[in-house]
């Protein structure tokens, strides 16, 4: 029988994947932070509306989210008692996490208005 | 073993669930507390998005941000935070290394796991100081 459902390697791969890209860009804005801090709050505004910005973070963002869902979701599958209740568990967290990606790409998309 | 059993009248099996003498190799703790720091990261995502949001939002945002990381809540949590982001980062790094065969051999192993934990003392350390 030809084995059906999810087997684990594609969340594998986002974990790693989001993870490189993750650290990549903490790195990255931690060095800019030190080198050039944006002492103002309109520089600290300008800085987060330069398109380059805008695309790396809304990408960090999204990475952090996929991480924090694979993640969270072998602690919910590992932990949460009885099973039938990881699913409800499970869609709870995911709209959470729809909801802060909506939160960011509003914060994102208003700070270049 | 005692003070390691359950006393009643019926029953003197010994009950191996005492934390202080359970031996847990370095390497569990290290990858427990990767677990624990991710989860603390996880929660404070939403606290994260709405301070870059107060943030950008105007010099008031702002300056109520900063009155915000003031209080003693607010550094403890600081500290914690930079504890579970630096654990779970440099575990997290220390699972890469070991997916392309980089320190995956027991000694090693236990040596980069005694690594990672003392580094995130180190950090939160360090975040103890600078916020205080």
């Amino acid at each position: 029988m030809v084995k059906r459902g999810p087997s684990g390697w594609l969340a594998w791969i986002v974990q790693r994947a989001s993870a490189l890209y993750m650290l990549a860009f903490l790195v990255a804005g931690l060095l800019w932070f030190l080198v050039d801090p944006p002492g103002s709050h309109p520089a600290w505004r300008a800085r987060m509306a330069g398109a380059g910005t805008g695309i790396a973070t809304a990408a960090f963002f999204a990475a952090l989210l996929a991480h924090a869902w694979v993640g969270l979701r072998d602690v919910v599958l590992d932990y949460v008692r009885p099973r039938s209740l990881c699913g409800p568990v499970l869609a709870g967290l995911g709209l959470g996490l729809v909801a802060v990606a909506a939160w960011v790409l509003r914060i994102l998309v208003t700070v270049r208005t | 073993m005692p003070g390691n059993t359950v006393s009643s009248s019926r029953d003197r099996r010994p009950v191996f669930l005492n934390l202080a003498q359970i031996a847990l190799p370095v390497g569990a703790l290290a990858s427990i507390a990767h677990r624990v720091a991710g989860v603390l990261l996880a929660i404070g995502i939403p606290l994260g998005v709405y301070a870059l949001d107060l943030s950008l939002q105007g010099p008031q945002g702002f300056a109520r941000m900063a009155a915000a990381l003031e209080g003693l809540p607010s550094r403890a949590a600081v500290v914690v935070m930079a504890w579970a982001l630096a654990h779970h980062l440099l575990a997290g790094v220390r699972h890469l290394l070991m997916d392309i065969d980089v320190g995956s051999r027991l000694p090693e192993a236990r040596r980069s796991a005694w690594m990672v934990n003392a580094a995130g003392l180190a950090v939160a350390l360090l975040a103890a100081v600078t916020a205080w």
